[in-house]
């Protein structure tokens, strides 16, 4: 086993309405990356998937707000701290965010290289313009992007460039945890891969130490991540490695994300693609019990009674179902 | 390769092109998005028009609406030439041939209520005279086509719409005009992997219960394998490769089109990464 990297251990957050009503959005989730691992996070629109990516930073803004738990990167607990201490400190050089909509993050006013000035001197304001344009430079090229990027302003770029110039920004000062929110949904597949292997070879070169990838679209999480979580309604409902996610789903709402993978690949066209009804609940009143109740096909009485707890089982898996794991493997053979 | 070379055929021709241009600009801007292309769509087939961004698909798709002027070329609905010189001209053929785009958030006028959205449809299909009873009850069955309440939509801003319930609601139009053709242009690319299974399903059944004719444009060749009859495959403005499903996807010819294939994420196979 590695050295730990990331560790979270229950946490909750919540975001506060203009009316004061709380939406628990993120609820008791925890997770540990290893070194050099990755991890994907699965679920639907409206899951919890973007406000985890969020609370992971451990840097609120309303109306966003921190409740309980912690945050530990690399041994050292960011849950307590300050925002204004967090900034300084964490974002950027213990951990980094790309946001979905990263192409529109650039402020086409300024050329590429006055980002990153802007990033390095947040945290080093000595260093020289000379020294951090060798440094953008060097990145530059280990990563694969033309030089003549960094004289260039945004509108210059293609949308995949801007995408990859995004990640060459944030993760300019090395960061422990890279946390990608969407990196590539907004792309078509062949910039959609560019960016991928540009992430794969952060990983390898040893820029950042582990990654959090977050997607719905799950042949993509299969190809890039070590482990898959899949979120649902602000709670963890399974945790495995990614081959046992996409082939052996346990949870059913799990078994319902695996139903709607689409590649082209032989005999794809005969497998009738299958919709989780409904949508996820309101996270203002989570509904008691299970929370994926109202939407499950295999759903009994209990399990609208009281909360159900995170079940281990086979190697370093979890799943949140009422059922245990024989039953389930039973009821969907039928 | 040409159109002649699909064997399928499927019912009558509905939409044929030949020579079909389209030039952008002038002098050193002068950019040809589309570069004489032919095709033959039949009754109830549905299609897949797969391409990189920038490749003039959707260039094709407002051609064959007719948002944009076509430079060259003759497009044939029905079996003959189409005539869209004026405005009404352009709304008796907006009859048989609608769309679905890629944005739901700025497909709606956002002034209008939801309500006002399907009636326009209503009216439209010669329905202006119908009580209000009529009206409304065609909507109620129009809406749980696409598994929406109608009871908890009317008198709704598109706004307080999620963007899945946003693209489903444009399908219940489609519903209500029963179109020949339905251009769908990259419909699921902004809702998740759910409810994109969610909106192929009924686009499906759509075209099952009014033997509709769906031109599918995607950049995503695993959708277009899914869905799709007939694949053309569209580089720089040309066609580079077209057939059914099974003979473009399973055993591609033109180098674009494996290329196109290896880009996606496979869950079977290995993904390559050296290749970009």
């Amino acid at each position: 086993m590695g050295k730990v990297i990331l560790e979270v251990k229950d946490l909750k957050t919540k975001y506060i309405t203009r009316f004061k009503e709380a939406v628990y959005a993120v609820d008791g989730v925890s997770l540990k990356i290893e070194e050099g691992k990755s991890l994907g996070i699965a679920g639907e629109s409206g899951c919890g998937k973007s406000t985890l990516a969020l609370s992971l930073m451990g840097y609120y803004f309303a109306p966003l707000h921190y409740t309980s738990g912690e945050i530990i990167i690399d041994g050292v607990n960011i849950s307590g701290m300050k925002a204004d201490t967090v900034r300084k400190n964490i974002l950027g050089n213990e951990i980094a965010y790309i946001p979905q909509a990263a192409m529109n993050a650039l402020n086409p006013t300024q050329k590429i290289i006055k980002f990153l000035e802007d990033v390095i001197h947040a945290h080093d304001p000595k260093k020289s313009k000379n020294d951090i344009y060798d440094m953008a430079v060097e990145r530059f090229a280990d990563l694969g992007l033309p030089k003549e990027v960094l004289q260039k302003h945004a509108v210059e770029l293609s949308g995949g460039m801007k995408q990859r110039t995004v990640i060459a920004i944030s993760t300019i000062l090395s960061p422990k945890v890279l946390i990608a929110d969407e990196p590539s949904s907004a792309l078509d597949v062949t910039s959609q891969k560019m960016v991928i292997k540009m992430m794969r070879e952060l990983m390898e070169k040893g820029y950042i130490k582990s990654m959090i990838f977050i997607t719905h679209e799950l042949p993509l999480l299969y190809n890039v991540t070590d482990d898959i979580m899949v979120m649902y309604a602000g709670q963890m409902v399974e945790k495995g490695t990614a081959k046992e996610m996409v082939f052996d789903p346990i949870h059913p709402y799990s078994k319902g994300l695996m139903g709607s993978i689409i590649v082209p690949e032989e005999g794809t066209r005969d497998v009738k693609l299958e919709a989780i009804p409904g949508t996820p609940p309101n996270l203002k009143n989570p509904p008691k019990g299970c929370r994926f109740a109202a939407r499950c096909k295999y759903a009994k009485p209990e399990c609208g009674v009281y909360e159900i707890s995170e079940k281990k089982f086979g190697e370093n898996r979890m799943h949140r179902c009422i059922y245990d794991v024989d039953h389930l493997r039973e009821v969907y053979g039928e | 390769m040409s159109a002649e070379a699909i064997k399928i055929k499927k019912g009558d021709s509905v939409l044929k092109g030949e020579g079909v241009t389209k030039l952008f600009g002038y002098g050193k801007t002068r950019t040809l998005a589309v570069d004489h292309v032919d095709f033959d769509f039949h009754a109830g087939e549905v299609i897949s028009i797969v391409g990189e961004s920038g490749s003039g698909k959707t260039t094709i798709a407002k051609m064959i609406l007719g948002l944009i002027g076509v430079t060259e070329g003759s497009v044939y609905f029905n079996g003959t030439l189409r005539d869209i010189s004026s405005h009404s001209k352009k709304k008796e053929y907006w009859k048989g041939i609608q769309a679905v785009f890629q944005d739901p958030f700025s497909s709606y006028n956002i002034f209008h209520k939801i309500d006002d959205v399907l009636l326009d449809c209503i009216n439209l299909m010669g329905g202006r005279g119908y009580s209000k009873e009529k009206k409304e009850e065609l909507m109620t069955e129009a809406c749980s086509f696409v598994n929406l309440k109608y009871a908890e939509l009317t008198n709704k801003y598109p706004f307080e719409l999620s963007g899945g319930q946003m693209q489903r609601l444009m399908i219940a139009r489609i519903f209500l005009l029963k179109p020949k053709i339905l251009i769908a242009d990259e419909p699921t690319s902004m809702v998740d992997a759910c409810s994109r299974a969610t909106i192929l399903d009924m686009l499906l059944k759509l075209r099952d219960e009014i033997d509709m004719t769906i031109i599918f444009i995607t950049h995503d060749i695993g959708l277009a394998y899914y869905v799709s009859d007939t694949v053309y495959i569209m580089e720089h403005g040309k066609f580079v490769e077209a057939g059914s499903a099974d003979s473009v996807i399973l055993t591609p010819q033109a180098p674009y089109t494996k290329r196109l294939i290896s880009d996606v994420p496979k869950i079977h196979e290995e993904w390559d990464l050296s290749t970009v």
